[in-house]
Order: structure tokens, then C-alpha cells, then sequence
């Protein structure tokens, strides 16, 4: 496999760019494995990753439905933060923001990870109150997050409109500067081609239909298109399709699926400078580096597998971009798409262990899984290889749900995670 | 844009009058203290997040203001029907008969 470095590049460019090698196979399935993982996004290949480099379990098989990559983690809209209120959602965020750092080294591909800072707009009173707390909580946890006056946001993010006369006036906003974007396709594609220089085999186009388990309730491996796959441990990592996968193995899931969409404008020069999330108004912005701008907000009220979503939402998210950077009120989108999120009771994700031996589950991440997608990985594989929590995922538990234990970042943190 | 017949005025109107109201048929508990932790998760929590025929609420917001019960297809998003609250759940398989007779393709 080809290890990039600058000479590398250098090599292929006088050659003419014609001997880069696909940097890995499209694998078909074997009959046995020790642990099948369900979704081949960035969470699913990244576990699959970090069980082989961390923990020596090479015999594992990420299967997806579709093509790698192509579900939420080729669908967000690239934002990593970890400025969380308490103090589980903190530890597990920044766990993920310490490994994001890191990555494009560790995976020797280039995520793009740009620290370019998470601006959160307050423009109310409440807004103040929420934010300012959860800067205190931030930093008696050693997160990253601090207080700007208008006046600085704008020194910040020159773009923004701190008028006072405006629709929603800036009245403050926090930051935090560790936050950014990345890469969306290179973390999927970094995962996969580090998991599978290690063994692993990634299957696309082949649905698992059924979880199978045996007599004494422990799984012995999966139903997918391709036949029935033989497995020690399952994993599921399928985003909004988790509920349906999981009820094939008897576990219902406190999860509902909703359309989550974002849109792009068309490419301009580098106008934005950072990321820029406003609760109140219900946006978030920024732009990549080919130069679109990428704006999201919530989800559509309705539950929904259709992948669409509907158009009342991106009118009402462009509106709210345009009361706050009038100056983008005559750029043209260029596409709109929409990802189904699981979405658990209290916004927070399930992380771990499950009911059933050798079953483990990755999911209920909502509308913020991507920020998370190194952690989320790191902290699966440990639990999958070593068959308990670790530390940072013990209370993402399954049965928090029974046991009332919820970790209730909807009220706290507004509406965009 | 959805469209929702509302029963109530029934007429059918834009998705924006509406707010959509969860799964229907949910019953809450008769006798509350009778109910175990793992009842009450599942009474609380656990939704059946259909990829199919879901029956679920939704409000006539901007109209009427009343609650009633719908049956939507996840995948397709197109409503099989809608039906005032308090009324028994239709048969699906008819629904489904119905909906195929209408517009085959689909």
C-alpha cells in the first residue's frame, strides 16, 4: 500500500499521476469472522480500525448496504466541537476533538482537519445565560470555549452583521477554538484504507437483514444479501437505520429516524473564515475549502427513511442565514440532501454494551454523530475487544433508559448539536 | 412538501399548517404505580420507528387546532390515510390494497 508522504507526491507528478493504486480491495465476505461491524461509515470503519491497530482483532468485516461512506458520514456538514454541558458529554466530545488532531498523522491521509473555530451566536438574553454557563461548565472541564462582545465576534468573523438595528441582534457569542471542520469522504476513506491494510475486509452493497442468535440468546453472526456471515461479536453501527437492523436481534431501540438536511451554495472565494452556529435563528454556516458554502439547521418534524426531507425546512434554514449575513442573500444553492439520524429521548448517544452477549451498538447520535467519529470508534473497539465499558462510554448505556440516568443534552444544548 | 388531509376540515393542506405529533395508539398507563421500570421505559422511550406504514399524529395548527391519526410510509413519505382521533386503527392490509390499486407503480 502506498504510504503518502511529499516525495511520494513529487514521484507520482512526474509520472504523470498514472501509478496511484486503489487504496483498498472491495472484499467479499468469508464465512466466519470474530467481529462483523454493520455500516461502513466513518464510526464503523473507524472501530474496525482502531480494533486492529489497538487491540490485534484483524479477522473483522465492516458491511454496508450501500457504498462506504455513504450514509451520514458523506451527508453532515463537517462541524467538530466538543463544547458539551456536562460532564460525560464533555469527556466523550473532547476525547474525540483529542483524536481529531491527531488523525491525519496517525492514518497517514490527510482529513483536513482545520481548527478554525466554532462561533455560537447569542442573541438574547436566554442565549447569554445558556452560553456563558455552559462556558463555566466547559472550563471546569477542561474544554476549550470563551466569551466574546460583539465587537470581537466581528474581529472574529468579519462577515457577521452586529448591528443593532438587526432582525436578531448579535448580543455576544462564544468560542471555542479547538473546534473546525474536516474532511467528511477522507475520514471514511482514512478509516478504511488504515483497517483494511490491517485485514480488515469491507463489504459494500450487501444489507445484513437479520441479526441471527443462537439458542442461548448469544449472536452468532449476521443475515445480509450475500448469505448468512458467521460472527463472535456483532457490532452495529447504522445510523438511522439502527432500530430496524436491531429489532431483527429482539432489542427495541429507544431511537426515531428523522431526515436531517444541509445544502451547499455554489463556490466563492474564501469569504468565511470559521463556523458560525446560531441556536436562536436556527443555522449554522461555513465553507469548505473547494469554497461552498455549507448551511444546515434541524431536522423536518416528521420521522422519516426517505433520505429528501422537505423544502419548507431549507427555505425557512436560507432565511435565517440571510437575517444574519445579509451579504449572502444573492448567492445561489447549488444542492440540497438530506441523512436519516437516530435520534434518541435525551440527544445523547448509546454507546457500548447491550442485552444480548456479543452484541454491541453505536447509534442514537442525532444530528451531531460526525464530530464524534474518532471517539465514538476509539471507545467502540475497546468495549467490542475487551467486552466492557471504557471509561468514557460506561454511561451511554442501552439501560439508561430504564434506569432513568439520562444525560439530557436537548435542553441544554438548544437545538443544533 | 407534504400534503395532509385534515378530517376534521377535510380538506387537504400544505405540510406548514401541520405539526407533527409522534406514534400514535399510545396508550398511557391505567394505574400508573402498577407499572414496572421496564414498563415505563417502554411506555416512555421505545417507539416502534417503522421503515414502512407508520401510524403516527399530527395537528391541524394552523387550522382547526385538533389532533388527529395518520398513516404515512417512512420510505415514500405518501399518506395511505388519515383518520379523526379516537378512531380505531385501520387495517393496514387494506390500506395497502388501496393505496396499490391507486397508483400501481408505487
Amino acid at each position: 500500500m502506498t504510504h503518502f508522504s511529499a516525495l511520494s507526491l513529487l514521484k507520482n507528478a512526474l509520472t504523470g499521476q498514472k501509478n496511484w493504486q486503489a487504496q483498498w480491495p472491495d472484499s467479499q465476505p468469508k464465512a466466519e469472522y470474530d467481529v462483523v461491524i454493520v455500516g461502513a461509515g466513518g464510526h464503523g470503519l473507524g472501530a474496525a480500525y482502531y480494533l486492529a491497530k489497538e487491540h490485534g482483532i484483524t479477522n473483522v468485516a465492516v458491511i454496508d448496504k450501500g457504498w462506504l461512506g455513504g450514509g451520514n458520514t458523506g451527508r453532515n456538514t463537517t462541524i467538530i466541537r466538543s463544547n458539551y454541558l456536562y460532564d460525560e458529554s464533555a469527556r466523550l466530545y473532547d476525547h474525540a476533538v483529542d483524536l481529531w488532531e491527531g488523525l491525519s498523522q496517525d492514518l497517514n491521509y490527510n482529513v483536513m482537519f482545520s481548527r478554525r473555530g466554532v462561533l455560537m451566536l447569542a442573541h438574547n438574553v436566554h442565549d447569554v445565560q445558556s452560553f456563558q454557563r455552559h462556558i463555566h461548565s466547559n472550563r471546569l472541564n477542561g474544554v476549550d470555549n470563551r466569551w466574546l462582545t460583539p465587537e470581537e465576534a466581528k474581529e472574529f468573523c468579519p462577515p457577521l452583521n452586529i448591528s443593532p438595528n438587526a432582525r436578531y441582534p448579535v448580543v455576544g457569542a462564544a468560542l471555542q477554538m479547538r473546534a473546525g471542520t474536516a474532511r467528511h469522504d477522507a475520514v471514511a476513506w482514512g478509516y478504511a484504507r488504515g483497517a483494511s491494510q490491517r485485514g480488515v475486509d469491507i463489504i459494500q452493497n450487501c444489507p445484513v437483514t437479520a441479526i441471527r442468535r443462537g439458542p442461548d440468546g448469544a449472536v452468532e453472526g449476521v443475515e445480509t444479501a450475500k448469505g448468512f456471515i458467521r460472527a463472535k461479536k456483532v457490532a452495529v453501527s447504522a445510523a438511522g437505520h439502527t432500530s430496524v437492523v436491531m429489532e431483527t436481534a429482539g432489542v427495541r431501540m429507544p431511537l426515531e429516524s428523522y431526515p436531517l438536511q444541509a445544502l451547499v451554495s455554489e463556490p466563492v472565494k474564501p469569504i468565511f473564515p470559521c463556523v458560525v452556529m446560531s441556536n436562536t435563528v436556527h443555522a449554522y454556516i461555513s465553507q469548505s475549502d473547494k469554497g461552498e458554502l455549507v448551511i444546515g439547521s434541524g431536522t423536518d418534524q416528521y420521522t422519516s427513511y426517505s433520505q429528501r426531507g422537505g423544502l419548507p425546512l431549507i427555505e425557512h434554514t436560507v432565511a435565517a442565514i440571510c437575517e444574519i449575513f445579509p451579504i449572502f442573500n444573492r448567492m445561489r444553492m447549488l444542492r440540497k440532501w438530506g441523512g436519516i439520524v437516530d435520534v434518541t429521548p435525551d440527544r445523547s448517544p448509546i454507546l457500548g454494551m447491550t442485552p444480548v452477549p456479543g452484541l454491541y451498538v453505536n447509534c442514537g447520535w442525532g444530528t451531531g454523530g460526525f464530530k464524534a467519529t474518532p471517539g465514538a470508534a476509539h471507545t467502540l473497539a475497546w468495549t467490542v475487544a475487551k467486552g466492557t465499558p471504557h471509561d468514557i462510554n460506561a454511561p451511554f448505556t442501552l439501560d439508561r433508559f430504564r434506569t432513568g440516568r439520562l444525560i439530557d443534552e436537548a435542553a441544554a444544548a438548544a437545538v443544533a448539536h | 412538501m407534504l400534503l395532509i388531509h385534515c378530517p376534521y376540515c377535510d380538506e387537504t393542506l400544505p405540510e406548514l399548517e401541520f405539526t407533527y405529533g409522534g406514534e400514535a395508539h399510545i396508550a398511557r398507563p391505567e394505574n400508573p404505580a402498577d407499572k414496572t421500570d421496564d414498563e415505563w421505559r417502554d411506555f416512555l422511550f421505545i417507539r416502534t420507528n417503522v421503515k414502512g406504514p407508520h401510524f403516527e399524529r399530527w395537528r391541524h395548527a394552523h387550522g382547526c387546532g385538533r389532533f388527529f391519526n395518520a398513516v404515512r410510509d417512512t420510505v415514500s413519505d405518501r399518506f395511505l390515510t388519515t383518520y379523526k382521533a379516537g378512531e380505531p386503527r385501520p387495517d393496514l392490509a387494506v390500506l395497502l390494497e388501496d393505496a396499490a390499486k391507486k397508483e400501481p407503480s408505487k
